[in-house]
């Protein structure tokens, strides 16, 4: 069934809504389960109920900055990525949107998201391995590919859901990673502080795989073939996505940065090999059903 | 009863009425906006073609007549009135940029000097967001177009007096699917 540009955009907005709906729920429950054990009373459910509201309000309106930041994007220089800046300029007009900021983050990896709210406030992020390896015909590409998830508004669905769920599993990220990167040295100071991170980690560890369950129920891989047909519409040329898809494919080494909350931001899955979290349909077939596409 | 009936007719209708010349007017400045759009465009192109043809000249000389090309059918667009006659101009004028770029190719001085790449850079620029301005546009206009032809809000159209827009002519080697080397 062919769905409008504006049925697509209302069916995010209205999963976006029913995402937090639900998330609160069960944020309730275990909060519920947590005030009823300790005994704190009304006083408690009170507390649970503001901080669900206030995590919400902050997540919803701050989730683009925080997967930003997560994955250490920094703004992209106007002089020295002027040809990024460049691509992204052109790709917004045929798109007809402002164009998004621009950020860079320096990884080997070949990769790009985009994230925000709407078009209005979009943010397109590539890596540096990205630039390196692509002609100006992969670049834009790869970049008309995220401005039609920022058109149809997949990136406030994407980005609320990953950020919103996906907060538990960054935290649970920075604190296993600071226990195996400084772990070593610390241990014999202080053990006492440190195992109690070490239990918050691993209540956060055997949480975040049902976090991970509900990221990939909303977000259906049928996006990823979508956001390929219509970029390549947008600059009425399939062969520039395909060609940079093939090369994103015979790159193999892991992001380090990118966690499960942001990876299924990104246009190719930032961990290679890992089958578990399948938020991209395979590449080849990404590539066969573009080049099968009359413009 | 026969009169609220045509009370309500006449209410309707006026409804219509104001709704189909709202629809006119919107689509209207959303021409004349897609054309502001590749106006700017074209401008910022004619103001870089000097500093283009300045910088080849110190390497490639024996391209004279290229650049006079250049030159002359920058001035034509520049001077030209109609859309029709500033697209075909431009698309001329594209062709011959891309001439040009093609001969710098030969200067391997030309090639490695920075300020040409970074003017190279800024015209391929350029070029993409008049293609793309270009769709953008003519889109637009056959929307427009084709919303004063359909009854009934044609008859709007013609008590608004509206004309249909011209399309910005799309160059003859493009009409074709654009192939890239893959």
């Amino acid at each position: 069934m062919k769905k409008t540009l504006y049925e697509l955009r209302s069916e995010n907005i209205r999963k976006t809504y029913i995402f937090l709906i639900v998330f609160s729920l069960i944020l309730f429950g275990v909060g519920y389960f947590l005030v009823y054990f300790f005994e704190w009373g009304l006083t408690g459910f009170v507390l649970l109920g503001i901080f669900i509201i206030i995590y919400n309000i902050v997540v919803y309106n701050n989730s683009d900055k925080i997967a930003l930041l997560s994955v250490g994007a920094v703004p992209a220089d106007p002089e020295r990525f002027y040809l990024l800046h460049n691509v992204v300029e052109e790709v917004a007009i045929a798109a007809g949107i402002p164009k998004p900021k621009v950020y860079v983050m320096n990884e080997p990896q070949p990769n790009a998201f985009a994230t925000g709210r709407n078009p209005e406030n979009a943010s397109i992020c590539v890596t540096t391995g990205l630039l390196s390896m692509m002609n100006r015909e992969e670049l834009q590409g790869v970049i008309a590919h995220e401005m039609s998830h920022i058109r149809n508004y997949d990136i406030l669905l994407m980005t609320v859901v990953g950020i919103v769920a996906g907060l538990i599993i960054i935290l649970r990220d920075l604190i296993l990673r600071g226990m195996w990167l400084g772990g070593g040295r610390r241990r014999e100071r202080d053990r006492g502080a440190g195992s109690i991170v070490l239990l918050i980690g691993i209540i956060l560890a055997i949480l975040s795989p049902i976090l991970v369950a509900l990221i990939r129920a909303a977000i259906s891989r049928q996006r990823e073939f979508l956001a390929d047909a219509t970029g390549a519409y947008i600059v009425r040329d399939p062969y520039g996505l395909a060609s940079a898809l093939k090369k994103i494919a015979s790159y193999q080494k892991p992001m380090k940065k990118a966690s499960e909350a942001t990876a299924h931001l990104f246009i190719s899955n930032p961990f290679p090999g890992r089958s578990y979290f399948s938020t991209h349909p395979p590449v080849e077939e990404r590539i066969k059903r573009l080049l099968s596409i009359t413009i | 009863m026969v009169g609220w009936i045509i009370l309500g007719a006449i209410i309707i209708i006026a409804l219509w009425f104001i709704g189909t010349y709202n629809m006119f007017i919107t689509l209207r400045n959303r021409v004349k906006n897609a054309w502001a759009q590749i106006d700017v465009q074209l401008k910022r192109r004619y103001d870089l073609i000097p500093n283009l043809v300045e910088t080849v000249k110190g390497y490639a000389k024996h391209e004279r007549e290229l650049f006079e090309k250049v030159t002359e059918l920058r001035s034509r667009a520049m001077s030209a009135k109609s859309i029709k006659d500033v697209g075909e101009a431009n698309n001329q004028l594209t062709q011959t940029l891309k001439t040009l770029f093609a001969v710098a190719e030969n200067y391997p001085e030309l090639k490695a000097n920075e300020s040409f790449l970074k003017l190279q850079e800024e015209l391929t620029n350029t070029e993409n967001k008049i293609a793309f301005a270009r769709q953008f546009y003519n889109d637009i206009v056959m929307r427009f177009n084709m919303a004063q032809q359909k009854i009934p809000a044609a008859f709007v159209a013609k008590m608004m007096g509206l004309t249909p827009e011209e399309y910005y002519p799309v160059p003859e080697e493009e009409r074709g699917a654009v192939r890239v080397e893959f």
